[in-house]
């Protein structure tokens, strides 16, 4: 009997979260769209300059279909958008498509990378300092976190930079050298990598900890030391899967931030990727790649954000009811 | 956890201090350049050094205090001047229409991928510390409207709000006379931490050029300056980073030991 009941809520849960998907997306996409708009003059006078021919910045506005209705122009652009039309840059001279694709290959992994990496310091560092609670381990890692949070990643990485690549010269400084041979490539991106999941790694344990903590007060597992195990056997057992719960759901938070921070990262290590095309895109006042980068990142952290909020009602059922 | 409290109090002093004493006098002028006298060490004259245009690195550390401070404090200024009223209005208006259009735009904002719309702000509008303000400030409305609201919230139970309800007091009345002195000490804390997450804002943005422009000192443009001095003069690039991270770390401790001053079981959101 109880089945149709929770596959109705599932489906009702579901379709609510799509529901803001959809708004969210149709907001940003406003929101940006009119960003763009708002420029002072036109955004073709804006990319060409002051100094620009008359005759070219016709040539321009009609590219951009400037001579039509705000409300076209904005549709035209979304229906693009959702085709995989992304507009032709400017500057480049190729559609935006095949820039974002030959340099997501660099940007997603690298998220992905600094996004294990943070994993897989946070959740040793965070169970550790839960289990030795006020013990030396527990003062030291907690001290580490603070200064995690506190280091601006650009000047760690220019720190690991300094060390790693100048003085021992195990890594390279910077560039990129491609997939052909993935090793160089994933190496080429550790450096990045570690400076990119250094502060999240840093929030995530401070997170795994104070998660656990709260798990180790509850009754499950006071009953679970009543039955005759350890601390470190009930916290392993029953606490650490359930601390997950919120982690969970801050490393989906993690991975838009991974892949915004990784635009400042990128302009360190001279990585061909996203962030380094919205940058040349800013400086070349190409606004059609400026416009249309920055959508995809959007439109990836929400869908991430949609996926951590489905994942966490999967595994934690009582949050279905909440919508 | 007292202890957490004064050394972060104190290091958020120091910087305030350099910062406020730089209006009224600096070792040496940071606009002219000595480039005969660049990349000096640390010395008796140069206490941090000089940079690459003979500049000296302790002055430029007291005038990049002020910018980062200023557009910090800002930036948790508008978070505090508009997120409050919100969070209380919808407290206020608790399960309205209204209430649930302010929490969806919240939710909104917080999707968003705060530093990509920071340089989409600055880039179009023009890199400039107004700029860099207003973007960082936009994502400290819904920190502190959510946390206004939800600390609202419970209070709107209490005995003491039935009583000014009974004396016909309004909503508006209520939320200002008996609610929001009740979650100032919250703010506070909340306020230390945008704080710090503002100065790292600032710097990053300054960092990519998108800050304060020259002739304003600013941290993050004196570390971008040092990158490519960083294996002729570590100390160049090593100053300006110390001083965004320890402001950084003194604000957060000040922040932590604040809350447990204050109450220990609050909980303040980091984001």
């Amino acid at each position: 009997m109880t089945e149709p009941v929770r596959f109705f809520e599932v489906i009702r849960y579901t379709l609510g979260r799509l529901s803001s998907l959809i708004i969210s997306l149709v907001i940003a996409s406003l929101v940006i769209f009119s960003v763009i708009e708002v420029i002072p003059g036109d955004p073709a006078s804006f990319m060409l300059g002051i100094n620009a021919r008359e005759d070219t910045l016709a040539a321009l506005r009609s590219e951009m279909g400037l001579d039509q209705p705000l409300a076209v122009r904005y549709f035209d652009w979304v229906i693009g958008l959702l085709q995989g039309d992304f507009g032709n840059s400017w500057t480049y001279k190729t559609p935006v498509s095949e820039l974002i694709s030959d340099r997501i290959w660099v940007s997603l992994p690298l998220a992905i990378y600094a996004l294990i990496l943070s994993t897989l310091i946070a959740f040793p560092a965070g169970i550790l300092a839960a289990s030795r609670r006020g013990g030396a381990s527990d003062v030291t890692i907690m001290g580490a976190t603070q200064m995690g949070v506190a280091i601006p990643n650009f000047w760690f990485a220019m720190i690991m930079v300094l060390i790693f690549a100048i003085h021992l010269r195990w890594f390279s400084a910077g560039g990129f050298p491609g997939w052909n041979s993935p090793l160089q490539g994933l190496k080429s991106l550790t450096l990045p990598a570690i400076s990119l999941a250094l502060p999240q790694a840093a929030i995530l344990a401070r997170i795994m900890r104070s998660s656990l903590l709260d798990m180790l007060s509850e009754d499950f597992i006071r009953t679970a030391r009543a039955k005759g195990l350890t601390r470190s056997q009930a916290l392993w057992r029953h606490a650490v899967r359930n601390a997950l719960i919120p982690v969970i759901t801050i490393i989906g938070l993690q991975f838009s931030f991974l892949l915004a921070g990784g635009i400042i990262i990128e302009q360190i290590f001279f990585l061909p990727g996203l962030g380094r095309l919205i940058f040349q895109a800013i400086s070349a006042r190409d606004l059609i790649v400026v416009e249309s980068v920055v959508m995809l990142l959007v439109f990836t952290v929400i869908m991430v954000n949609f996926a951590v909020d489905l994942a966490y009602a999967a595994v934690d059922p009582r949050l279905r009811s909440k919508v | 956890m007292k202890r957490g409290l004064i050394i972060g109090s104190f290091l958020s002093l120091v910087f305030m201090g350099l910062a406020c004493i730089s209006f009224l006098w600096v070792p040496y002028d940071i606009e002219t350049l000595e480039i005969a006298n660049k990349l000096k060490k640390p010395n008796f004259n140069h206490w941090l050094g000089t940079d690459h245009f003979g500049r000296d690195i302790f002055s430029m550390i007291m005038m990049g205090a002020r910018t980062s401070i200023a557009v910090a404090l800002l930036a948790v200024g508008i978070g505090v001047a508009i997120g409050v009223p919100l969070g209380l209005f919808s407290a206020a208006r608790r399960g309205s229409f209204i209430d649930e259009i302010i929490m969806r735009g919240n939710d909104l904002i917080f999707a968003f991928p705060s530093l990509v719309i920071a340089i989409l702000i600055t880039a179009v509008f023009g890199a400039s510390a107004v700029n860099a303000i207003v973007a960082i400030g936009i994502f400290n409305i819904p920190v502190f409207a959510r946390l206004t609201r939800a600390a609202a919230l419970p209070l709107w139970e209490r005995d003491f709000v039935l009583s000014a309800r009974v004396c016909g007091k309004s909503e508006a009345r209520i939320s200002i006379e008996h609610i929001f002195p009740n979650i100032t000490n919250l703010m506070i804390v909340q306020g230390t931490i945008q704080f710090s997450l503002g100065i790292l804002a600032e710097a990053s943005l300054s960092y990519i050029g998108l800050g304060a422009q020259p002739p304003t000192a600013s941290w993050g443009r004196m570390l971008a300056d040092a990158q490519t001095l960083v294996s002729i003069a570590p100390h160049v690039a090593l100053v300006p980073g110390l001083a965004i991270l320890l402001m950084v770390l003194g604000l957060n401790l000040m922040g932590d030991g604040l809350r447990d001053l204050f109450d220990p079981r609050i909980k303040v959101e980091r984001t």
